[in-house]
């Protein structure tokens, strides 16, 4: 638990220190989010039918833009290879450093996403459904897009690739979380999604941290 | 076999198992043995099994001639997930036994099973087209099928993506067997969005039950595909095997020149 805690402040410190890059994810999200109106014509009902598509689609962007950090700078100046060989489990260092991934991506866009609620018309009482969604699925995307970020830890054109390698597993994770938010739209019960949401995220806790460190392994080898 | 008297002999033997094929040389020459009836009897298969499709085999009362197209359509989409699961075994055992053999295959297999399944999705469109009106729909199976034409491009890429070949057929084992857990998971997702979004607006085969008359092309043409299948893994393997066994020896050459 030491050591969870020991990379993740370590992590969260180095965020905050270049905290330029936090605010690019933050408006990337609300710059793509706000580019839709314009491609689609600004029909107040029928932006607030897309709201939780394009949200959601632009927090799977977002989160994309930032995978590379998770593990690129540690690879290139050799920390990740002393976690590595050092006694502690890796698969708890990767989990603490998707943690500290999702703590400067998942809940900055969270707290991001009510502005783009009132800016597409998302009926009010569907945003509480629209955070929660958030708060449950964005861990998962952190947990996916870590084992893509390790995969391709080395290769040449690696940040294209992580893209190609995240985004079609992240499909059930936009499926079940647009799905809650609009069961909430219209007034239906949202916990079928919210629930299989959570179970999703829950398997990826588990496989996520073990992909990814073996991915790392395999790096450092 | 029964010999237990000399101990050496036994323990260097080989085992008869699973990992008795392992062993690249070996494979090599099953896989020659294996290869011509392979071929021949995918030829046979192929045939036999176009000619009953296009001209035995009875026309549709509802669809008409199109549903000819299901005989190259099907087997294309059973072979799509037959070959991924082949390449999610040989991945597990390339990580847990580290079998050169499994990451040779795997690599092999990938861009066989991305061309079924673009055969698959290419000739659905073509069914699609006279039978729904459309190219495509975003029909639960469709959109699946889609996504695994994806999970196989992301495979291909990474596999390639690395200036050390092992390297690239780890990470993309990894990839594979991530891509195992989920495919499950993108499939029920699938099925449960479209039935969200909308409801029955396409009907599907409406037989449960297809005749015999239409069921035997079709085994036969997929039991053609597997031969198929079978061929070209055996050469696509053997020739990376080759190319493996090429860059180490000129490895070998390269350092025993800079020793001297």
């Amino acid at each position: 638990m030491n050591t969870f805690l020991a990379v993740l402040r370590r992590d969260l410190r180095l965020a905050l220190r270049r905290s330029g890059d936090l605010a690019t994810v933050v408006l990337f999200f609300i710059l793509t989010a706000s580019l839709f109106p314009f491609g689609v014509g600004p029909d107040p009902n029928l932006l607030a039918r897309m709201a939780p598509g394009i949200v959601w689609v632009t927090a799977l962007l977002a989160v994309l833009l930032s995978l590379e950090r998770i593990f690129l700078a540690d690879y290139e100046d050799g920390s990740l290879e002393l976690l590595r060989i050092s006694p502690v489990s890796l698969e708890l260092v990767v989990l603490a450093k998707i943690t500290a991934h999702w703590l400067t991506t998942g809940l900055p866009l969270t707290t991001a996403a009510p502005i783009l609620a009132i800016l597409f018309n998302l009926p009010s009482e569907a945003l509480p459904t629209l955070l929660l969604t958030l708060l449950i699925g964005t861990p998962t995307l952190s947990l996916v897009g870590a084992v893509g970020a390790a995969l391709t830890l080395g290769a040449r054109r690696g940040g294209v690739l992580i893209p190609l390698l995240v985004l079609p597993l992240n499909v059930p994770v936009l499926i079940f979380g647009t799905g809650a938010v609009d069961a909430a739209i219209s007034g239906f019960p949202a916990q079928a999604n919210l629930a299989l949401l959570g179970a999703v995220g829950a398997l990826m806790l588990f496989v996520g941290p073990v992909a990814a460190a073996a991915a790392v392994r395999q790096a450092v080898e | 076999m029964s010999e237990t008297t000399s101990t050496a002999p036994q323990a260097i033997a080989p085992k008869r198992s699973f990992h008795y094929f392992a062993n690249p040389a070996r494979f090599v020459r099953v896989a020659d043995a294996v290869y011509p009836w392979c071929f021949y009897a995918a030829l046979i298969c192929l045939g036999v099994g176009f000619y009953t499709a296009l001209f035995v085999a009875p026309a549709d009362y509802q669809q008409g001639e199109t549903v000819r197209i299901m005989y190259v359509h099907v087997p294309a989409a059973w072979m799509a997930m037959f070959i991924y699961a082949n390449m999610a075994l040989a991945s597990a055992s390339l990580l847990i036994w580290r079998h050169p053999l499994a990451g040779a295959f795997a690599k092999a297999a990938a861009p066989i099973g991305a061309a079924f399944t673009f055969l698959a999705l290419f000739t659905g469109a073509f069914w699609g087209k006279p039978m729904w009106g459309a190219w495509w729909v975003w029909d639960a199976r469709l959109t699946s099928v889609l996504i695994l034409f994806f999970i196989y491009l992301g495979h291909i890429a990474l596999v390639d993506a690395f200036d050390n070949p092992d390297r690239g057929q780890k990470a993309a084992a990894v990839l594979c067997l991530v891509g195992a857990v989920n495919l499950p998971i993108i499939k029920f997702s699938v099925d449960w969005w479209n039935t969200l979004h909308q409801p029955a607006s396409i009907t599907k085969l409406g037989t449960p039950s297809i005749h015999s008359s239409m069921l035997w092309p079709l085994l036969i043409m997929a039991i053609g595909y597997m031969l198929f299948f079978a061929c070209l893994a055996i050469i696509r393997t053997k020739s990376e095997l080759l190319a493996a066994k090429q860059r180490s020896l000129s490895l070998r050459a390269l350092h025993a020149g800079g020793g001297d």
